[in-house]
C-alpha cells in the first residue's frame, strides 16, 4: 500500500454521499439553467415552424441578421433609455430617502415603513396601480378636471399612449415599484457606517454636505455598486410593466418595446419564432454580462471596501 | 452623541415637512387604489381623489367573479413548494460543498456559481419547450420544478457552514456522530437565521414571478395571482374599481408576510449584496 492509493481512497471516500446530496440541485440547475443556455445558443441559428417544431439550421448568420435588424436595434435603444431613466432616478431617490430617514426622530418608524412599503408590490400590482393613475379614459389623473386642462396630454392621447411620454411613464412606475428595495438596501448600508466616523467629522467642523460627501458616500460605495448592478439588470429584464401598461407601444414606434419585451411580448413580431427568440435572448445575455463587467471595472476602482 | 440628538427648531421642522411630503407622494398611488376599490362602479370616475362612497361588494366581486380566491390559492401552493424545495436542496448541497471530500469539488462549485450569471429571461425560451415536452403546461410541476434549486442558496449557506471550525466536525466524529447527525445537531441550527432570510427571499421571488407563468399557463384554473391580475386587466378595463380591488387582494397577503418577517427581509436583501 502506497501513500498515493491511501489519499486516492480518501478523495473518493464521500463521493457517493456527495453525489446524493448534490444530485437534486445539479439536476434542476442542469436541466433548467445550463441545458437551456446551451440549447438557446444552438436554437439561435435555427428556424422553427410557428408551433416551435421542425427546427432547421439556417446558419450562424441569423445572429448577425438579428443584430443588424432595425427591430433589435430599436429594442436595445429603448432598453438603454429605460435603464438611463430608472437607474439614476432609483438610486437618487433611494439614497435621498435613506439619508432623510437616517435620524432618531419621533415617528421615524412610520416613515421608514412607508418608504419600504413598495417592496410589497409585485410588478403586476404596481403596474396596475399606475395604470389606474395614468390611463386616459378611466384613469385618475384624466378625471381630475384642472389637471388635464393644464396638461392636455393626460387625456389626449394619454401619457401611456404618447410616444414622447410613454417610456417615462413606465419608467416612473418602475422606479416607484423598486423604491422600497433601494431604500432598504441603502438604509442597511448607512447603518453599517460607524457613528464615530460621522461624529469625528462633525467635531472637526465638517458641515452636513461635507460629511455626506467625504464620509457617508465613500463608505456607502459597495452598497451603491450593488444597487446599481441590480437596478440595471432589472431594467434590462423589465417585462411586466410593458405588458400591463403599454403592450410595448405606442405603435408604430414601439416606444416601450425593450429587449425582453421584444422576446416574449404578446405583440412582438417574433413571438411565434423560437429561433429568433433564442437568438435575441442570447444577445441579451451577452449584453448583460458585458454591462456587469463594465460596472465592476469602472465603478469597482472607486469602491471603498474599508480596511 | 452629537449626531443622534434631534436637531431643534426649524431644521427638525424642515425635515418633517420633507418626510411628510415624500410619504404622501409615495402613498398616493396606494391611496387612489384603495378608494377606487371601495367605491361602487358608477362613482369611480366622478371624484377619483375623494372617498365619497363606500362598498365592500367590489372586493367580493373580485374574489368570486374575478376568481382572485382561486389564484391566491395557486400562488400560495407554488410559493410554498418552491420555498421548501429550495431550502432543502440548498442545505444538502451546501453541506456537501462544506464538509464532504470528493473529486471535482471545486469545478462543480464553479459551475454552481456560474449559473448565477444566467438571467432567467435567457433560459425561458427553451424551458417553455422543455415543460411542453414533459407535458407540464398548466401544471404545478411546470410552475415549481424549474425553481427548486438555486446556486444562491447553496452559496449563502456554505458561507455560514465554512465558519464552523473543522475541530468541531472531528470531535463530533469521535463521538460517533455521522454526517446526518452532525447536520441535524450542529450545522442546521447554526444556519437557521440565514435559512429564514433565504426562505423569505425564495417565497417572495416565487410569488412575484410574472413572465414564466404567462408562458406556460393557458387554463384559467392554473393562473397565479400575477397572471390572474393580467387577465383581469385585459377583460375588465371598463371596471377599474374591480381591477383595483383585485390588486389589493393580491397585495395584502404579501404585506402580511412582510410585516411578520421584517427582520428576515433586511437580512435577505442585504445578503444578496454578497451575490454581486
Amino acid at each position: 500500500m502506497t501513500g498515493a492509493t491511501v489519499s486516492q481512497k480518501r478523495r473518493w471516500r464521500d463521493a457517493p454521499l456527495a453525489l446524493a446530496m448534490l444530485g437534486p440541485s445539479l439536476l434542476v440547475l442542469g436541466i433548467f439553467v445550463l441545458y437551456p443556455l446551451g440549447r438557446a445558443v444552438w436554437l439561435g441559428q435555427q428556424r422553427c415552424n410557428y408551433q416551435g417544431r421542425d427546427c432547421q439550421s439556417v446558419g450562424w448568420g441569423q445572429y448577425t441578421n438579428v443584430i443588424k435588424s432595425e427591430e433589435f436595434q430599436q429594442a436595445l435603444w429603448v432598453t438603454i433609455k429605460f435603464a438611463a431613466i430608472t437607474v439614476p432616478l432609483g438610486l437618487a431617490f433611494g439614497v435621498g430617502l435613506a439619508v432623510l430617514a437616517d435620524r432618531h426622530l419621533k415617528g421615524m418608524r412610520f416613515f421608514r415603513t412607508v418608504f419600504s412599503s413598495t417592496i410589497a408590490t409585485s410588478v403586476a400590482v404596481a403596474s396596475l396601480m399606475w395604470l389606474f393613475l395614468l390611463q386616459p379614459s378611466v384613469g385618475v389623473l384624466a378625471n381630475v378636471g384642472w389637471l388635464n386642462s393644464v396638461f392636455p396630454v393626460i387625456k389626449e392621447p394619454g401619457l401611456l399612449n404618447d410616444p414622447g411620454t410613454a417610456l417615462w411613464s413606465v419608467g416612473i412606475s418602475s422606479v416607484w415599484a423598486n423604491l422600497g428595495f433601494t431604500f432598504i438596501l441603502v438604509t442597511a448600508g448607512l447603518q453599517g457606517i460607524p457613528r464615530e466616523l460621522q461624529e469625528s467629522a462633525y467635531v472637526d467642523g465638517a458641515g452636513g454636505w461635507a460629511r455626506f460627501k467625504h464620509v457617508t458616500l465613500p463608505l456607502l460605495s459597495p452598497t451603491l455598486l450593488f444597487t446599481t448592478v441590480v437596478l440595471t439588470s432589472r431594467a434590462f429584464q423589465a417585462y411586466g410593466e410593458m405588458d400591463l401598461l403599454t403592450n410595448g407601444g405606442p405603435v408604430p414606434q414601439d416606444s416601450t418595446t425593450t429587449v425582453t419585451y421584444f422576446i416574449y411580448g404578446s405583440s412582438s413580431i417574433i413571438k411565434n419564432n423560437d429561433g429568433l427568440q433564442a437568438a435575441v435572448a442570447i444577445l441579451l445575455f451577452i449584453v448583460l454580462l458585458g454591462l456587469s463587467a463594465l460596472q465592476f471595472r469602472g465603478f469597482g476602482k472607486r469602491v471603498h471596501y474599508g480596511s | 452623541m452629537a449626531l443622534d440628538t434631534a436637531p431643534r427648531g426649524w431644521r427638525a421642522g424642515g425635515r418633517y415637512a420633507l418626510l411628510i411630503t415624500t410619504a404622501f407622494l409615495i402613498l398616493f398611488p396606494v391611496y387612489t387604489t384603495v378608494i377606487a376599490a371601495l367605491k361602487p362602479g358608477n362613482k369611480v370616475l366622478e371624484n377619483p381623489l375623494l372617498p365619497d362612497a363606500f362598498t365592500l361588494s367590489v372586493l367580493g366581486d373580485a374574489w368570486t367573479e374575478g376568481r382572485l380566491g382561486r389564484y391566491l390559492f395557486n400562488s400560495a401552493v407554488v410559493a410554498v413548494i418552491v420555498t421548501v424545495a429550495q431550502l432543502a436542496t440548498s442545505i444538502i448541497s451546501a453541506y456537501a460543498f462544506s464538509f464532504l471530500v470528493f473529486p471535482l469539488k471545486r469545478v462543480l462549485f464553479g459551475i454552481f456559481l456560474a449559473t448565477l450569471l444566467v438571467p432567467l429571461e435567457v433560459t425561458l425560451v427553451v424551458n417553455r419547450r422543455t415543460i411542453d415536452s414533459l407535458g407540464w403546461l398548466n401544471s404545478f410541476s411546470g410552475l415549481t420544478v424549474p425553481f427548486m434549486a438555486t446556486a444562491f442558496g447553496t452559496f449563502l449557506l456554505r458561507q455560514v457552514f465554512l465558519q464552523i471550525p473543522p475541530d468541531l466536525r472531528e470531535a463530533s466524529q469521535m463521538d460517533g456522530l455521522g454526517h446526518w447527525g452532525f447536520m441535524k445537531e450542529v450545522a442546521i441550527p447554526l444556519v437557521r437565521p440565514t435559512m429564514g432570510a433565504l426562505g423569505l427571499f425564495a417565497f417572495l421571488s416565487s410569488w412575484n414571478q410574472y413572465l414564466w407563468p404567462t408562458l406556460i399557463t393557458t387554463e384559467d384554473d392554473m393562473n397565479t395571482v400575477q397572471t390572474g391580475l393580467r387577465l383581469l386587466r385585459s377583460s375588465d378595463l371598463d371596471k377599474p374599481n374591480l381591477i383595483m380591488a383585485g390588486t389589493i387582494i393580491a397585495a395584502v397577503p404579501i404585506l402580511i408576510v412582510l410585516i411578520v418577517f421584517q427582520r428576515q427581509l433586511v437580512r435577505g436583501l442585504t445578503a444578496g449584496a454578497v451575490k454581486g
